[in-house]
């Protein structure tokens, strides 16, 4: 029997895979729980929904493929996934949007590519673009802040919000409206100041849009605690933030009819926040040295603001995202890092090291 | 490629060669006109004719063009058979002719069509040429109708709607909505759909193939106990 020589540093790692994503899962939870006071149980509902259709897929797929099933189970990839989808998604989306954005996510955008790994692409963006394009009705019907339903009406209960999702029962009118940045995308020919003085969505707002300012700070502080646990670097998300915010400075255009809104009302609305630290931070579909995040976030941000600005979707993490997906290995072949006492740069395709 | 049966010609066209599915040529088209059943026909039949008629010809005047200019006299052949297509489609379907658009004319840069004069009807006798382009375009067009009729039924709920394009008014009572009324899951009718339709079709037609090689592997006949065996690989010096 041959010993194997070990030499130091005789590090030992004290992260897997499982435990990495069992922290992320932990960390959505201020942004549930956000979500669910200010947009009742949908969100919740959404979650379990994906996550059975999610586990259930996957076993079947790796079941399908040969691999020992219980063995991918355990690393709760897909159940991340699932739960970020389930997020994403309207509250009270019939049951079959959620089904079927999950199974492309699980089976389409992660399986047949290799599984957890191996996937160029973020499966739960994946799933909600295939969602996004295929049924705009159900994708953009969101549901109204709590603190804003009209007078005597209030968000349905457990039992009434699982029958509107599974059985077609229409929510009480008022229920569901347009979100911060909807609204502020079809305010035409009206000032920043007068949107912001006309739709309560801004006006009874504490600085960004109702509820949603909440929604982002959950993301955000749970973001914040897997930045602290060393989960992911700061560069893609702050590379992110920094665009978006020097985008939105830019092009703020003095609050005119034709200003896409302030950088407040940019980072604290939407999915900016789970975008910024849940969604491009997945280690599979991102790029991977250190500036190349800083690259990958700058160009996800950018591509964030201009699709909510000038493109004709209100939000866009998911295009954005998934466009920079694309880039990430073009990226990754031009930021190679060095070796310490290298100076000149070199590319992934170069084969040999010069001396 | 000398001596080959009509056999191994309508093998090839249909199924171990398909033009859409192995040599995955003429893309272009296989993706952008299988939305419906209708538009799927309506491009395959006349591609099938086009390869019908530049197979017969490129093979009648294999032996009167200098290999120089050959690929130059094929284009023109095809040209001149897909200006036919579209004329007669203008004249006999003029409302499919303006749905189906560019992609009639554009069947003159079908990898496909050019390919098998290249390959096949620049080598080979008339009749064998003439079969070789009705198989290859019988392979393609029912790939094209598989692939219209799964992204018809799983994109809008429809299967065979507007048939009366190509076949008359009679044909517009065809359509069938298995699904129900509203049903609609656009993703599979804008293009990625039918790459994702396309992928899954070759990766069926993959498994199809590894099953029956399973098969026939296994009908072998089974290494007799005891028998020796001669190394025939590697390389003992």
């Amino acid at each position: 029997m041959a010993f194997k020589q070990i030499s130091s540093p005789h590090a030992h790692a004290s992260q897997n895979t499982a435990k990495v994503m069992q922290l992320v899962l932990w960390a959505t939870i201020p942004g549930l729980i956000a979500l669910t006071i200010h947009f009742g149980w949908g969100s919740l509902i959404n979650l379990v929904l994906a996550t059975v259709t999610a586990v259930i897929a996957e076993a079947l797929i790796i079941k399908l493929r040969g691999r020992p099933v219980s063995f991918y189970l355990k690393d709760y990839s897909a159940v991340l996934t699932a739960v970020l989808l389930g997020l994403a998604l309207p509250p009270l989306a019939p049951w079959w949007v959620v089904v079927v954005g999950t199974l492309f996510s699980i089976v389409i955008a992660k399986q047949l590519y290799g599984g957890l790994g191996y996937n160029p692409f973020n499966p739960a963006m994946v799933g909600y673009v295939v969602l996004l394009i295929s049924f705009p009705i159900q994708m953009t019907t969101w549901v109204t802040p709590a603190a804003l339903l009209p007078e005597g009406i209030s968000h349905p209960g457990l039992i009434e919000s699982v029958q509107i999702v599974f059985s077609g029962l229409n929510p009480a009118d008022g229920v569901t409206g347009a979100t911060p940045l909807d609204s502020f995308k079809y305010a035409d020919g009206l000032l920043v100041d007068q949107i912001y003085a006309q739709n309560p969505l801004f006006s009874q707002a504490a600085f960004a849009g109702v509820g949603w300012e909440w929604v982002n700070i959950g993301f955000l502080i749970g973001g914040l605690v897997l930045l602290a646990s060393r989960i992911f670097t700061w560069h893609g998300p702050v590379a992110m933030l920094a665009a978006m915010t020097l985008m939105s400075v830019i092009f703020y255009d003095g609050g005119s009819s034709d200003s896409p809104g302030s950088a407040l009302m940019h980072l604290f609305s939407g999915a900016t926040m789970m975008g910024a630290f849940f969604i491009m931070t997945d280690p599979v579909s991102s790029a991977v040295s250190n500036r190349g995040r800083l690259i990958y976030g700058a160009l996800i941000g950018v591509l964030v603001y201009i699709i909510r600005a000038w493109g004709t979707y209100p939000d866009a993490i998911a295009f954005a995202v998934l466009l920079a997906n694309f880039a990430a290995p073009f990226i990754d072949n031009y930021t190679l890092p060095r070796t310490y006492g290298y100076t000149d740069r070199r590319r992934a395709t170069e084969k040999e090291e010069d001396s | 490629m000398s001596e080959v049966t009509a056999a191994e010609v309508a093998k090839n066209g249909l199924w171990t060669n398909n033009p859409a599915l192995v040599q995955l040529l003429g893309l272009c088209p296989l993706l952008a006109v299988t939305g419906t059943v209708v538009n799927a026909l309506g491009l395959g039949i006349a591609t099938l004719a086009v390869l019908i008629g530049s197979n017969t010809i490129v093979s009648l005047i294999r032996n009167h063009v200098s290999d120089a200019v050959r690929l130059p006299a094929f284009v023109m052949i095809i040209a001149a058979f897909v200006t036919c297509t579209e004329l007669l489609m203008k004249a006999y379907t003029y409302e499919l002719y303006q749905i189906l658009g560019i992609f009639i004319p554009l069947i003159v840069t079908n990898c496909a069509i050019l390919g098998r004069a290249e390959a096949f009807a620049s080598k080979q006798n008339v009749g064998m040429a003439a079969f070789d382009g009705l198989m290859m375009g019988l392979g393609f067009l029912a790939v094209l109708i598989l692939l219209g009729a799964i992204r018809e039924l799983l994109g809008q709920g429809t299967v065979f709607a507007d048939m009366h394009l190509l076949f008359g008014a009679g044909a517009s009572d065809w359509v069938m909505q298995p699904l129900g009324d509203s049903y609609s899951f656009l993703v599979i009718i804008l293009p990625p759909g039918a790459f994702l339709v396309t992928g899954f079709l070759i990766a069926i037609k993959n498994a199809i193939d590894a099953a029956n090689k399973r098969r026939a592997d296994a009908k072998k006949d089974a290494p007799v106990k005891g028998a020796k065996r001669i190394r025939t690989t590697g390389h003992i010096s």
